[in-house]
């Protein structure tokens, strides 16, 4: 491993739960291959809370549904290693697999309207979920455990709500079940997929909140799929930023944050809206859309939409795709642009733009 | 649940009424008389005006149509006494559905005897709709693209694009006439309390007939429903719960995939158990259908009106336990 180990500066190979190196997702389609995500590895320890941001389409969710194998092994191919908790999952029997779904790898997924089922119980629900991987446990045990999840996920009335069923539900209450249904088998790792998107913003602190508290509780290592970056500031501690099915920039949060290195990083912030900030700061959206995947930009995926490609010398961003490799603030940045000191370019050029208070005062 | 279904009960009454009310002033009203076909009937085809008339006035056609269609719905529940042409009077007990013109008989009384032969064919042709179509249909859902989920869905357009009358003709003409396999072939309806045996063996070739073709409908209506439903967010929620492929595909899909299907299967089983015309005269079962087909020949208006009636009220109950089986499958139709 030359690319050392990014984020965490105590992070070393062995206590990192979850640990995905150069996975690869492609779907063949009528058009052609159609690869969703490529190249990319990332690792989780426990207790800790990996971010991944980017645009809808980039490989947030297809990457971490390759984690839980929900991929149907006919229509998709997937290359690569991804480990948890030390056992290779990629190739896994479907049968093994699925002790690992729900049990130590359990997934939180956004819209829990849809990801309810709208004929079953929420109860019932949370029960079944318990009981799959509880074989010996009675219908009894498993319908206190999920009473005793609801109330855990702040439920009132868990006892009685427990016979609701989702549509009774509020928004709020209805991913908290989801989140309980989650924790039910307290997984080491716990993927939430856009867990905030449908929320209204004081429920979406709620569920944040909650979910720092259950991840301090229960000690799991935490993936946050988001294209939020106010929730990643708030929640992670290792921040992945993903464009075109790779990873383009991965750090620490605070870091990643505070000096961000590659162009579509600092286009995510500033197109960031903040209500604390000054009313002269502007909002700058990034031109352009996200690429195909059928047919990707040659060199580097984001070079038809960087304002600062012509900073680089010749055309290298539209012919040699960069690496993802650190740059002049240490090993356990990386990232993965062509421009020699994008830092210096982000602090007298951008920052100015999207954060001129900050400026002034420093 | 109780009010609903009590709800919807009331609101059957009132199709029914219209129904039977809508029948009654298309035969009362109509150009020709009413009385014509039994006059004709009786006379031997020496219907004068003078005999019409007297037909008229004792069967009550000369009485306003909303008097008589009173006396109609009077003798559905306490029964009447009916007149034709000369001083016979018939007791009606009831439910009273008027005379056949044709045979003399209460037409309720013969309705009653005709019930099990079409029931008896709607039930198991039905039965070979689901058996057969939810089945297949789930599995060439789940096998989607491939090439069994194509040899499965072409195949049955080429059934369902033949029409049904020829489909069931040529199955009668190959296997009964052509192949002669016996027990099957001495089709027709055989009391199931008499000899279990024979009624099946009786009812086996407007089972086939009916099931095989039918349940191409089914297949493709669940095939195209479960599609869909594997494709839901809950049902990516159900796998990564851990669940076993089998539980995924028939508690969580198969349930919400019935519910359109189902929707469709009640209003058609309705149809079946009102009788069903080319499978009862092809298949020489005397049922609902074939009685009706003989009755229009006939001009037997009260058989005619009375099977329009009953077809009627068969789908409107129809009707109303697709919708309790619905809100059995679906809470969310509970509330409303």
């Amino acid at each position: 491993m030359t690319t050392a180990t990014p984020g965490s500066d105590s992070a070393t190979s062995d206590d990192a739960y979850l640990v995905v190196e150069d996975l690869s997702v492609s779907f063949p389609t009528e058009d052609g291959m159609v690869t969703a995500v490529s190249d990319l590895s990332y690792r989780v320890e426990l207790g800790k809370t990996l971010g991944i941001v980017g645009e809808s389409g980039s490989g947030k969710s297809v990457s971490s549904m390759a984690v839980l194998g929900l991929h149907d092994a006919k229509s998709s191919q997937i290359t690569g290693s991804i480990r948890v908790g030390g056992t290779e999952v990629i190739g896994l029997s479907e049968n093994r697999m699925r002790k690992l779904r729900g049990n130590s790898v359990a997934m939180i997924f956004q819209d829990a309207l849809a990801a309810l089922h709208p004929f079953y119980k929420v109860g019932d629900q949370l029960s079944e979920a318990y009981l799959v991987h509880h074989g010996d446990s009675s219908k009894r045990d498993a319908r206190r455990k999920s009473i005793e999840m609801l109330d855990r996920v702040g439920i009132p009335q868990p006892d009685r709500r427990v016979d609701d069923f989702p549509h009774q539900f509020s928004g709020g209450m209805r991913q908290r079940a989801m989140i309980a249904m989650g924790l039910i088998n307290d997984p080491k790792l716990l993927i939430a997929d856009e867990p905030t998107t449908a929320l209204d913003v004081t429920v979406q602190a709620q569920i944040l909140d909650l979910l720092q508290d259950l991840q301090r509780e229960f000690n799991s290592a935490v993936i946050m799929i988001t294209h939020d970056l106010g929730v990643i500031a708030e929640m992670a501690d290792d921040v992945l930023v993903m464009y075109a099915g790779r990873g383009v920039e991965y750090g620490s949060c605070k870091e990643l944050l505070t000096h961000p290195e590659m162009p579509y990083t600092w286009g995510l912030l500033s197109s960031v809206a903040d209500v604390t900030s000054d009313t002269s700061a502007r909002l700058i959206p990034i031109p352009g859309n996200p690429p195909s995947l059928l047919s990707p930009p040659s060199g580097c995926a984001f070079h038809p939409r960087c304002v600062h490609r012509q900073k680089v010398p010749g055309d290298l961003c539209a012919t040699t795709m960069p690496p993802l490799s650190p740059g002049k603030r240490g090993d356990a940045h990386l990232k993965r642009c062509h421009l020699p000191d994008p830092d210096a370019i982000y602090q007298t050029e951008v920052l100015p733009e999207i954060a001129p208070d900050l400026v002034e005062r420093t | 649940m109780f009010a609903y279904v009590v709800k919807r009960l009331l609101s059957g009454v009132v199709v029914i009424a219209l129904v039977s009310l809508s029948v009654f002033l298309l035969f009362f009203k109509g150009p020709s008389s009413p009385a014509q076909p039994i006059c004709d009937r009786d006379t031997g085809n020496r219907c004068t005006p003078a005999r019409l008339e007297i037909f008229e006035r004792n069967l009550g056609f000369d009485n306003p149509w909303y008097t008589e269609y009173g006396t109609f719905v009077k003798g559905i529940f306490v029964g009447r006494e009916i007149q034709f042409g000369n001083a016979t009077i018939y007791e009606c007990p009831a439910p009273c559905l008027g005379y056949s013109y044709r045979t003399k008989v209460p037409v309720f009384e013969e309705l009653k005897e005709r019930i099990p032969a079409s029931f008896s064919v709607a039930i198991g042709g039905a039965a070979l709709y689901l058996l057969l179509g939810i089945p297949i249909g789930v599995a060439a859902a789940r096998r989607r693209g491939t090439v069994t989920d194509k040899a499965l869905v072409s195949s049955f357009l080429v059934i369902s694009s033949v029409p049904y009358y020829l489909f069931a003709l040529l199955m009668w003409l190959f296997l009964t006439v052509q192949w002669e396999i016996p027990l099957i072939s001495d089709t027709g309806y055989f009391p199931f309390t008499e000899n279990p045996a024979k009624w099946f063996s009786g009812m086996a070739l407007a089972w086939i007939a009916l099931g095989i073709f039918g349940c191409t409908t089914y297949t493709r209506y669940s095939r195209g429903s479960m599609v869909e439903t594997l494709s839901e967010d809950y049902i990516r929620t159900a796998k990564a719960k851990g669940l076993p492929p089998r539980t995924v595909v028939y508690k969580h899909a198969l349930r919400s995939a019935l519910v359109p299907v189902i929707t469709i299967f009640g209003i058609e089983f309705g149809t079946l158990l009102a009788g069903t015309i080319f499978t009862e005269r092809i298949f020489n079962i005397d049922g609902i259908g074939y009685w009706s087909l003989q009755a229009v020949t006939a001009k037997d208006l009260p058989v005619v009106a009375a099977v329009a009636i009953f077809s009627a009220t068969v789908l409107i109950i129809a009707n109303i336990l697709v919708d309790i089986v619905y809100s059995v499958l679906d809470p969310r139709v509970r509330l409303s």
